[in-house]
């Protein structure tokens, strides 16, 4: 392999998904996580584990026993259980948040790419101010305005979201629109409602998939980053940032009571990263040639 | 030959492993020059030359498998260690590419590209490196050297880029040059005054050149030996006189004639050499010319010709049917 | 050229006004009032209503906004009601502090990138290569706090090499301040390299397959001088503006690093106004710090104009 692509997007990362080699045993492990953290989180009401907000306090920051397969916390809680709970809010608004940029920002995307003009300028510029915030400066002060919560963490971290989605589709409808078979719709007196979601959409579906994913990686970052500061998922509900944030304190003691969720998340975003890097090879529209 | 050979080049093969299979770009190939001698090297593009002129120089690229021997001033090239063939390179043993605008840096200036080669070879100081390089320059024929020094090689127009080019070649005061197409990419007027520069320098530094060309008529009168390849191996070697006088390849034949003569009549046809030259990684049973050959036979198809000598020991040649009374071209 | 720096410079003035009206706007929303905030346990109804009276917080909200834009205008970006200073008094004392962290960060991403990226050029392919660029990727998934409990652990905790947190200003002690910055810029720095590295390592591999390195080579010279003098010089273009823009995109990225090793720069600035719901200088710093952002990313802007002319004329 001779030369790399060079391309400045802020979200693309050095690849090792090789183009020829591309669902490799890396692709397939990451999967294997993810469908693992899926499972624990979406089951953990089914599993046999111990309540994670009883608190023992004589058995604070106990190491792994029997009873506690992963130890407890500063209060006592059962660790495995706060991993598994705590995966439960980190994917939950790791996946709902993207949602919105997802729907809102490939709509606008689309729309924009399709009709071009002054709407399209107009839309890009509205973007351009969401853009000018640095993206956790704007979330801090939102939430420290309007209240933390979690939904108001899953709603802020969507709409930062969007202009990037915006860009994804916008491009994709850019270099989809003047392809044949759009022209030939429009000949045939298809009306733009019916273009835009029988042509145009199932063809700009698969890049937003692949950068979906790559979002879902960011948005639990972000979040993790905010609640690690303690401003983004309210307390008592905890999620894999402010079991860091906690586990910040015992460093000298058990530091594994940060680094058991610091290593939950770094696998779990990896993965996503993995996955969606894979689709976003797979799909990358300067690799097909209509 | 009556001096001892500068290079002498041992039955070299290099193999190029492609996903097609392997390419044998060079197919054993013998030859020897000596102090103060040119050698022509000409033939079609893709005929192997290039690669081995960079089979010399050990600067073939990695997947590039050698066999054979380069004995160079006493010493085998493809087994010295690295720190020794670096010291050689640039020194005693000197190229010119064919492109001067994508052989030199744009980012350097002409005069560190010249500075550099004296410091690193000759352990000079830098004004002392600074003279010698304005020197150089002049001896090349370009005006103003001292203002040449500080500027890039995009200020300079095809032909003068070149001549830093030898300079830069020539400032070690190298036993053997290898020029591969040095004029290739300039303009035809250029041409001539850079290959005169060429015979000139060598001359007077009593060097050995070897020039590399696809182009008959720059080896007329330029070279004291030529030897012509195809497919990767040496065809037809002689000194010039003897080739152009009588060749025995039908190869060479076949070039010759291409040649196209100012005194030849309005329209006649461009005697081009029908077909193309084989895909090297799909060898040839056989001679390797015989599909374009008009003189071609069974035989040639199913065995490959050795080099033999014809009426002297210096003219040798590789065919099964020899042109033995050529018309001939005055070189 | 000018008429496109004049385009864009144009286009900056909507960006900058929607960008205040933005931060007003989320201001305005909060729920329950700043009269109450500021008083606290002392609020009785008239004191309320005077203090509202006071601060014009009775007016309908779009001579608020304007008025509050006249003063920003005039350079007043507000006064902080808990610690009187003025938000631009405030930022002017963090702000050296965050550019010192930037600075050393991206400092840390070349020292780490630069070197691993001509490694990898030059063994493109090998399992060399192969491993750090894996590893390039690996790291792009480990956010700044991740590496900051890591290396709080292992320096601070562990090795007791370097301070956990504090800060020492530069003029007092500058090696003290050196040493505080180690830490917060190596985290940084972490989550910086891989991109640095990875538009190195490819801008080499297509120089080194030029003619002019096979040149050089042939020229016998020495190889650590083909690769820094003759391969790295004209494959750093790219490398240099996106050091650049990094340095810009840093801008918001300093809060969580500075949080964590108690640095006294914008971001923590940012978030003690949030703790303290000092709403004054929470609302200017996002201005100053968005209007900054804005700044950063017209000047890269240009910075990409100039090198690639396609973009002056709209083709891009």
């Amino acid at each position: 392999m001779a030369t790399l692509e060079l391309s400045i997007d802020e979200d693309v990362a050095v690849s090792p998904v090789a183009r020829t080699r591309r669902l490799g045993p890396l692709f397939w492990a990451a999967v294997v996580w993810m469908v693992v953290v899926f499972a624990a989180a979406a089951l953990a009401n089914l599993l046999p584990l111990p309540s994670p907000t009883d608190m023992d306090m004589l058995e604070r920051r106990a190491p792994a026993s029997a009873l506690h397969w992963l130890g407890t916390d500063g209060l006592g809680r059962d660790e495995l259980a706060r991993l598994i709970y705590g995966a439960r809010i980190s994917l939950t608004v790791g996946l709902c948040a993207p949602v919105i940029g997802l729907t809102i920002g490939g709509a606008l995307g689309i729309l924009a790419g399709y009709f071009r003009g002054r709407f399209e300028s107009l839309i890009v510029g509205s973007m351009d101010v969401l853009l000018a915030f640095p993206p956790l400066i704007l979330a801090l002060a939102v939430t420290a305005y309007l209240g933390q919560s979690l939904l108001n963490l899953t709603c802020i971290l969507g709409v930062l979201g969007i202009p990037a989605f915006m860009r994804v589709a916008r491009a994709a409808t850019l270099t989809l629109a003047r392809r044949e078979f759009v022209i030939a719709a429009q000949a045939l007196g298809a009306t733009h409602a019916r273009i835009l979601l029988r042509e145009l959409l199932p063809n700009v579906f698969l890049p937003l998939l692949a950068f979906f994913l790559l979002g879902v990686a960011v948005t639990i970052v972000v979040e993790g980053a905010l609640s690690f500061l303690g401003l983004g998922v309210p307390p008592p509900i905890s999620s894999w940032g402010s079991m860091i944030g906690e586990g910040r304190e015992s460093l000298e003691i058990a530091p594994r009571l940060a680094f058991l969720p610091a290593i939950t998340m770094f696998l779990t975003v990896l993965s996503f990263n993995l996955v969606g890097d894979a689709l976003k090879a797979l799909t990358d529209p300067r690799q097909s040639a209509l | 030959m009556t001096e001892s050979a500068v290079l002498s080049v041992e039955d070299v093969a290099v193999d190029l492993p492609t996903p097609r299979g392997n390419l044998r770009a060079v197919d054993h190939v013998d030859l020897t020059i000596g102090a103060g001698r040119t050698l022509g090297i000409v033939g079609e593009s893709g005929c192997g030359k290039t690669m081995l002129s960079r089979a010399i120089l050990q600067l073939l690229p990695k997947r590039a498998k050698l066999s054979g021997r380069v004995m160079f001033d006493g010493q085998d090239l493809v087994h010295l260690d690295p720190e020794r063939l670096r010291k050689l390179r640039g020194r005693s043993l000197a190229v010119v590419f064919q492109d001067p605008m994508t052989s030199l840096n744009p980012v350097l200036t002409i005069g560190t590209q010249l500075i550099e080669t004296l410091q690193e070879h000759l352990e000079l100081d830098s004004h002392a490196a600074k003279r010698r390089s304005a020197e150089l320059l002049a001896a090349v024929g370009i005006p103003a050297p001292e203002q040449r020094l500080t500027q890039y090689p995009h200020h300079l127009s095809g032909g003068m880029r070149q001549r830093v080019a030898i300079a830069i070649a020539l400032s070690c005061e190298p036993k053997l040059l290898i020029a591969d197409e040095p004029t290739t990419a300039l303009d035809v007027t250029i041409q001539a005054q850079i290959l005169d520069l060429l015979s000139r320098e060598q001359r007077r530094r009593h060097m050995a050149m070897i020039l590399i060309t696809h182009d008959l008529g720059v080896v007329a009168g330029r070279t004291d030996e030529v030897a012509v390849m195809y497919a990767g191996r040496v065809v037809e070697r002689a000194p010039t006189p003897a080739l152009f006088k009588k060749m025995h390849m039908p190869y060479t034949e076949a070039l010759l004639a291409a040649i196209p003569k100012i005194d030849a009549a309005p329209h006649t046809h461009l005697a081009a050499i029908s077909g193309r030259p084989p895909d090297p990684t799909r060898p040839i049973q056989g001679c390797s010319f015989s599909p374009r050959c008009r003189y071609a036979s069974g035989l040639c198809l199913r065995e490959k010709p050795l080099l033999t000598a014809a009426e002297s020991l210096d003219h040798q040649f590789a065919c099964f049917h020899p042109i033995l009374a050529p018309a001939g071209v005055d070189a | 050229m000018a008429g496109f720096v004049a385009r864009r410079l144009l286009y900056l003035v909507p960006v900058l006004v929607a960008v205040s009206l933005l931060t007003f706007l989320i201001a305005s929303l909060l729920p329950g009032d700043l009269a109450y905030v500021i008083l606290g346990d002392q609020a009785t109804p008239e004191k309320v209503a005077a203090l509202r009276h006071d601060m014009g917080l009775d007016q309908p909200i779009w001579w608020r906004y304007v008025s509050w834009l006249g003063h920003v205008i005039e350079g007043d970006f507000g006064r902080s009601f808990r610690t009187g200073q003025t938000v631009l008094q405030a930022v002017a004392e963090r702000l050296p502090v965050s550019f010192e962290l930037m600075l050393l960060a991206e400092f840390g991403a070349l020292v780490i990138g630069i070197p691993l990226a001509i490694a990898c050029a030059v063994r493109s392919g090998s399992a060399f290569d192969r491993f750090m660029t894996g590893t390039a990727f690996g790291m792009l998934s480990v956010p700044a706090f991740l590496s900051a409990i890591l290396l709080i652990y292992l320096f601070a905790v562990e090795l007791r090499w370097l301070p956990a947190t504090g800060y020492v200003p530069f003029a007092e002690d500058p090696v003290g301040n050196l040493r505080c910055f180690v830490l917060p810029a190596l985290t940084l720095a972490l989550g910086e390299w891989p991109v640095l590295m990875r538009v190195l390592r490819s801008d080499m591999i297509t120089t080194l397959q030029e003619d002019f390195i096979a040149m050089a080579r042939a020229k016998g010279l020495k190889p650590s001088r083909i690769l820094l003098v003759h391969a790295l010089k004209p494959s750093s273009l790219t490398l240099v503006t996106v050091t650049g823009i990094n340095i810009g995109r840093l801008i918001g990225g300093t809060v969580i690093v500075e949080s964590i090793f108690a640095l006294p720069g914008i971001g923590r600035l940012l978030l003690g106004a949030i703790y303290t719901r000092d709403l004054v200088i929470l609302q200017g710093v996002v201005l100053v710090v968005a209007f900054g952002y804005v700044l950063m990313n017209f000047i890269v802007d240009m910075l990409y104009a100039v090198l690639d002319p396609r973009i002056r004329h709209g083709h891009a």
